[in-house]
């Protein structure tokens, strides 16, 4: 029972090589669009490298990258099969290789559905990394003068400005270290003495942030310190306050930045999917149709093109069949070692050799 | 004696009606660009707009802009003719129209030119327009409540953070504005009185700078208060230290710099289809002054010299003006020399039959 059965003329096939090739050489220009989504979304990442702690979510832009490299290359070989699939004298050397060609492509859709999952799947990961890289941020912001740590101050200062963010969760975040080093604190001042006093660590803590955190939009100047006392500003309202400093923190600014951008690729990279699929189906088409015509009497007749010889499941167990042939062979050779390696190598030989023809016209 | 004369043979007509024709389509491209140029130095200027005073900047991109669609028509007339310059046929269809619009080109062309100059000249201009603009947005930099200027605030500070810039020249002219508006002091505090009572204009003058004039390259955390007390050097550090008309300057001067080399090239690329536009028309008419289609005809970019050129265009517009004085007409005004009226004498005809 065949699978999705169309009959072809010789005028059909010439049509099916034809439009196949057009689209073939779409589909490579789709890959290449994949390859720079990849280096786009690569290059968006690595730029907060410093304020993320683990690079797992770097795995979405890597498979788009290989994705698209190979969906280059596979649809390049298509175009190559369709211009030689209508010269009997040409395309029999295509036999092996479009089966491998096959689950090339089956593989990259496959792939390409699961950078899409990834990429809702993975957002968790990702507010995990940047709660983690933003806290360390915010710790050494003061250390400018330690090596390793000495731009920190830089990239949370751009960070806060560009997103419009403080903090990691809110500018609370900024009451719990402390941002000013202590080069900077004059140590003979009682103020200062008396705040380093009071804290058990002996940290200077205020309740004060970075001037990152003010926001440009807000009627009043900047306030930045003594947040908390409403009595430090004239007519200062700390729980009403709403514009004087960014409202957002930066892990929720960056994690809606990042979803935003991959959730923009996503109807981009299912359409890629699409148009693989359907190069995938023509292609099946026409190897079917072409070899069904290059074993009539009259190669210019009318032959048959369809998906799977059999239906479905049959095939499926043809397939299980003949792989679990070749692993009992496999497996059978440190039993029966010496006496006849020869003979098992030849019958291992022939089942490979089935597997790896594809269905035969007949 | 013709300037710059060559002679053309009927295949070398063909072959250079297509050139043009080229060349013509490739000018509606640049015309295009310049266009496109335009657009861009309007869309950059009107950013920042708020910080300049007066809109006079603006005819520099407006001049850009028409020059291009000018220039995309024009070009497009052009190739329409010369494709049909290789024919002398179609060329008779075009006959009258060509000597203007070679007229009208060679305007235009000078008008581009105008256009790549004004680009290199507007620098003073912009300088003046800065200073004003950038004084009054931070006059009015604590307005944020009085209508038309509530935006002020965001712009200068928007402005300090992206250009890395501070206050006019230097971040000492806040100290010489009231950025901190009235609604936000307290009126019954004795320091702020005393701040207020010593100033003429009873102005709240103080040595501290905006939030937005902070460093994010320097180490220490910002210093934005009493900045004039002592410390004067680790202040410096955490502020910009550039003022912001002169990066403002250096951004559009860069911008016009570049934008006017590429019109530049654009003029000479006009330049050189005018010369060859101007060889064809010459170089057709002349076959039609000839009468024969497939002879050889000359070109040139003038017929007589520049001087002769120049003298007769110069008397027939002297001579424009002399159209109602006839001067030399020999039979005016000469007196009758006979005070004497001829009788009528009644002549008999002799009729003959």
């Amino acid at each position: 029972m065949v699978l999705l059965k169309m009959k072809f003329t010789q005028q059909r096939r010439v049509r099916l090589a034809q439009g196949l090739w057009l689209m073939s050489w779409f589909a490579v220009m789709c890959g290449a669009f994949v390859f720079c989504l990849g280096i786009y979304l690569k290059t968006e990442l690595l730029r907060r490298d410093e304020v993320m702690e683990n690079t797992e979510i770097h795995v979405v832009p890597n498979i788009l990258m290989m994705v698209g490299l190979a969906s280059i290359g596979t649809n390049w070989v298509a175009t190559r099969v369709c211009q030689d699939s209508l010269d009997a004298s040409r395309f029999p050397r295509w036999k092996v290789l479009l089966m491998a060609w096959f689950a090339a492509a089956v593989l990259l859709c496959c792939l390409l559905l699961a950078v899409v999952v990834l990429s809702y799947a993975l957002q968790g990961r990702l507010e995990e990394s940047l709660k983690v890289g933003l806290r360390n941020g915010i710790r050494f912001y003061k250390d400018t003068d330690v090596p390793g740590r000495c731009f920190q101050k830089e990239t949370i200062d751009h960070l806060q400005m560009e997103f419009r963010c403080c903090g990691n969760n809110n500018f609370k975040d900024w009451f719990e270290v402390q941002w000013v080093s202590n080069r900077y604190l004059d140590f003979t001042s009682k103020d200062v003495k008396d705040r380093i006093r009071s804290n058990v660590d002996g940290r200077y803590l205020l309740d004060g942030v970075p001037f990152s955190c003010c926001n440009p939009a807000s009627p009043r100047p900047c306030l930045q310190y003594h947040l908390t006392d409403n009595s430090a500003h004239y007519n200062y309202d700390y729980q009403s306050e709403e514009l004087n400093l960014y409202n957002r923190g930066c892990r929720q600014a960056l994690t809606d930045y990042y979803m935003d951008l991959m959730n923009s690729t996503g109807p981009g990279v299912l359409s890629v999917i699409l148009i693989q699929m359907s190069v995938l189906f023509s292609l099946r088409y026409l190897q079917t149709a072409v070899e069904g015509a290059m074993a009539l009497e009259n190669p210019e007749g009318e032959s048959e093109g369809y998906l799977l010889e059999k239906g479905v499941k049959e095939t499926f167990k043809d397939v299980k069949a003949k792989v679990l042939d070749v692993l009992k062979f496999a497996q059978v050779d440190p039993a029966a070692a010496e006496p006849s390696p020869g003979n098992e190598e030849k019958t291992a030989d022939t089942t490979t050799e089935k597997a790896a023809t594809p269905t035969p016209a007949s | 004696m013709a300037v710059g004369k060559v002679t053309f043979t009927k295949t070398e007509r063909e072959k250079l009606a297509q050139l043009l024709w080229l060349l013509n389509w490739i000018s509606v491209l640049t015309g295009t660009l310049l266009f496109g140029l335009g657009l861009f130095l309007l869309m950059e200027i009107q950013k920042w707009q708020e910080v300049m005073s007066g809109r006079g900047v603006l005819y520099v991109p407006h001049m850009l802009i028409a020059t291009g669609m000018a220039a995309c028509c024009i070009n497009f007339l052009g190739a329409q003719i010369c494709l049909d310059c290789a024919d002398t046929n179609r060329f008779l269809r075009w006959k009258l129209v060509v000597m203007p619009y070679v007229a009208v080109t060679l305007f235009f062309t000078a008008c581009v030119l105008v256009g790549a100059l004004t680009c290199y000249s507007v620098r003073g201009q912009l300088d003046e327009a800065l200073l004003v603009g950038l004084r009054n947005a931070m006059t009015y930099y604590k307005d944020t409540d009085t209508p038309g200027r509530c935006d002020l605030k965001r712009t200068m500070d928007l402005l300090q953070i992206q250009f890395q810039c501070c206050g006019n020249t230097d971040y000492r002219d806040w100290f010489q504005v009231q950025w901190i508006s009235s609604r936000y002091l307290d009126m019954s505090s004795s320091a702020v009185l005393d701040r207020l009572r010593s100033n003429v204009e009873r102005k709240y003058l103080m040595d501290g700078v905006p939030f937005s004039c902070c460093s994010t390259l320097s180490s220490p955390p910002c210093i934005q208060t009493r900045l004039a007390s002592a410390h004067l050097n680790q202040n410096h550090q955490s502020l910009w230290r550039t003022g912001c008309r002169q990066v403002l300057l250096d951004h559009y001067t860069g911008l016009m710099r570049s934008i006017g080399l590429i019109v530049i090239l654009i003029w000479m690329f006009e330049l050189l289809v005018l010369t060859g536009v101007r060889y064809l028309q010459t170089a057709m008419e002349n076959v039609l002054r000839l009468g024969d289609p497939d002879s050889e005809s000359d070109g040139w970019i003038l017929e007589n010299s520049l001087a002769e050129t120049a003298w007769s265009n110069f008397n027939i517009i002297k001579n424009l003006g002399k159209c109602y004085q006839v001067d030399d007409d020999p039979n005016i005004n000469i007196q009758t020399t006979t005070g004497q009226e001829v009788p009528l004498q009644h002549v008999q005809v002799s009729g003959s039959r």
